[in-house]
């Protein structure tokens, strides 16, 4: 996983509540067995005006000159700036990787699904909960100033503006270590192998019917 | 001690190693695998040269994928047949407690594969690639979805990194009114908290009228529980639960059985456990819903109108509306039952066990489809299902009723197979999410219960099945 310390990045405004998986990622292109590639078909739906097969040449499609992602202004976006409840529907962690791939480092929002949430950090991609009054500024603010970046420090968890008003967020302190430093969970986890080891065994005798 | 939710029972049964900061490892007794977010999963854990840490866990299906029809033609799309078989490579290469491929007559929609084998135990931990995991939790299991990082740290681990969830109580008290099912619960549910009133929470469902329900009925409305923004639903182990759970050929039998019976008994609330939240609904208030927009939340009885934007105060909502109406074709105010459909869908993960395929049989009666009505599929939730149901000679009501009578899969829930809408179609669906393009790009989905879709197939547009 790519480490995340610090980013100034370009934003782009989604102005819609509730987007979901199926929405981010539509699910023809859940039939890839890869994890890369998702980029051209993030939001392919809204993004293009034909219907996207997996295996297109994207490039030549019609796009929607309409959705934002597609403003010239937002070209090279890295922050994305949400409404509530984004990522909500399924598990796919195509809409993580379809994000990430489209060169997305941070989600703004004033709430997530659970899910996808998870799935997020997983894949260097930092989700950001703010409460509406800030996401409702920093559209305002975005959508006025054409170049609009915001920096974030995921070290002193903070999103500052331009003009430099800052905000603090939330992250557990074992997602933010793995974050700032890019590492493989599973590998973290498998320093507590003898524990799970030991844990499982004990209930292997206490409950013998799970291993049936 | 102080009295615990299941939550709290199921949660802290599993917890294997804790973090300062309340990051647990949690322990995975059941882990689910179905072909489209496993691949990469596996790849990963050969990559990195590691070893799956209990096979035995694993129980597999393949199902988004897979036709429902023409089974001896096989898979005709190239890149859905290339998933498929890559799940049957990496199975067969890594091993399973239980397998069931594409034709095999175990294979179905893995939530109703699970529990129908016997795979989902009461007080499991049971997760998959799947948001609808949450399913499993009708049967006393803390069971929920997740990505494909974590089933490849659970292949890996045999854990999960895990934060506890906030619990929710959700009571429904009384009784159920006739042609009112579980499909109308989970809906009305969802139109009170909204799609995001469970986030963060794991819910208990509860209440004279949930008990009242048959473990199928409890998966249905567990299904559902992710789509209130909730990863896990759970419901309390009774009698039911472990009457659904005997002879199932991966239950314990002898003297492990009655251990396991002991122990399954202990799993529920206890008196005077407290919740963060708790809702309460009236039995009697629900009638059959419908969802009229492009979420599930967007939700109203069969005798309601569609919304009018102009009535909504918050412009965040009042565009949400419009858009809604907008893509669903719709004009506000309408009344909900003068709302034709062209297609009509039973099945998926929600509602294609048995009893659901009873209860759209028992609308028909002799009836046909209406003319207007351009598909009626119904699609079984496994190869026993459909067997069950032959036998039963559903089938014949159906296809004599000119619905067309599928082989099991997911099918047209998501529309990841043959089985999709065309642009502009109207579905009265059985299945779990109305968003935009979900059932084929340009689709309309309507949500509703097998019942209540069966009616509406053969009356051409949706009407209250209390009345029909």
């Amino acid at each position: 996983m790519k480490a995340f310390t610090t980013l100034n990045g370009l934003v782009c405004p989604l102005d819609r509540a509730n987007v979901d998986t199926d929405a981010i990622i539509p699910k023809q292109f859940l039939k890839s067995i890869k994890r890369s590639g998702f980029g051209p078909n993030l939001f392919d739906e809204w993004r293009y005006l034909d219907h996207g097969e997996p295996g297109m040449d994207n490039s030549t499609r019609p796009v929607n000159p309409d959705f934002v992602l597609n403003f010239p202004r937002y070209q090279g976006a890295q922050v994305l700036l949400a409404r509530e409840n984004f990522g909500c529907g399924s598990s796919r962690e195509h809409a993580p990787w379809a994000l990430e791939d489209q060169g997305l480092r941070v989600v703004i929002a004033p709430s997530f699904a659970d899910i996808f949430f998870s799935n997020c950090y997983k894949n260097g991609l930092l989700p950001i909960v703010q409460p509406a009054e800030v996401v409702d500024q920093l559209f305002k603010e975005c959508v006025a100033s054409e170049g609009y970046r915001l920096t974030v420090d995921l070290a002193a968890q903070t999103v500052t503006t331009p003009s430099g008003q800052s905000f603090a967020f939330d992250i557990t302190p074992h997602r933010k270590h793995c974050m700032l430093n890019g590492l493989d969970e599973i590998g973290l986890t498998l320093a507590h192998a003898d524990k799970i080891r030991a844990f499982e065994d004990a209930r292997k005798q206490s409950l013998p019917w799970f291993y049936v | 001690m102080t009295a615990q939710t299941l939550y709290d029972k199921l949660w802290q049964s599993h917890v294997v190693h804790e973090e300062a900061d309340g990051t647990v490892l949690l322990y995975i007794d059941r882990h689910l695998i179905h072909e489209v977010t496993s691949p990469q999963a596996f790849e990963g854990l050969k990559l990195a040269g590691r070893q799956p840490w209990r096979v035995g866990s694993i129980v597999a299906t393949a199902d988004h994928n897979t036709p429902t029809d023409n089974w001896d033609k096989g898979i005709q799309d190239p890149i859905s047949r290339q998933q498929v078989e890559t799940l049957d490579a990496n199975i067969r290469e890594v091993g399973a407690r239980a397998y069931f491929p594409f034709k095999d007559q175990g294979q179905g929609v893995i939530h109703v594969m699970g529990p129908e084998q016997g795979a989902t135990l009461p007080g499991m931990t049971v997760v998959c690639g799947d948001s609808h995991t949450s399913t499993h939790g009708a049967l006393g299991c803390l069971a929920h979805g997740i990505g494909t990082s974590e089933v490849e740290h659970v292949l890996a681990t045999q854990t999960l990194v895990a934060k506890k969830s906030k619990s929710m109580l959700i009571s429904v008290e009384g009784q159920l009114g006739a042609g009112v099912s579980a499909k109308d619960v989970a809906l009305a549910i969802i139109g009170k908290i909204g799609t995001a009133g469970g986030t963060g929470y794991a819910i208990e469902f509860a209440g004279s009228a949930i008990r009242g329900l048959t473990v199928e009925g409890r998966m249905t409305l567990c299904n559902m529980a992710i789509e209130a923004g909730a990863r896990a639903g759970m419901v309390a182990v009774d009698q039911a639960t472990i009457d659904y759970v005997q002879g199932r050929p991966l239950a314990p039998t002898g003297a492990m059985w009655d251990q396991a019976v002991a122990y399954w008994k202990t799993l529920h609330s206890d008196e005077g456990a407290q919740f963060d939240a708790v809702v309460e609904l009236k039995a009697e208030d629900i009638l059959p819903q419908v969802t009229w927009g492009t979420s599930p939340e967007m939700v109203v009885t069969v005798a309601d109108r569609v919304p009018d934007p102009a009535q909504e105060a918050d412009p965040v909502k009042k565009s949400g509306i419009e858009r809604a109406l907008s893509y669903m074709g719709l004009t506000a105010n309408t009344p909900v039952n003068e709302i034709p459909v062209d297609v009509v869908f039973i099945g998926s993960c929600t509602n294609s066990r048995i009893e659901d395929l009873r209860a759209a049989a028992s609308v028909i009666r002799g009836r046909q489809k209406a003319a207007n009505v351009k598909r009626v599929l119904v699609v079984p939730g496994s190869g026993l299902v459909k067997a069950q149901a032959e036998a039963e000679g559903l089938d014949r009501l159906f296809v004599e009723a000119g619905f067309e009578w599928r082989e099991p899969g997911c099918s047209m829930c998501l529309a990841m197979n043959a089985d999709r809408l065309e642009p502009g179609e109207r579905c009265a669906s059985t299945s779990n999410r109305n968003f935009e393009g979900r059932q084929g790009q340009g689709g309309r989905t309507h949500l509703v219960s097998p019942a209540m879709a069966a009616a509406a197939a053969l009356a051409g547009h949706f009407v209250d099945v209390r009345s029909f």
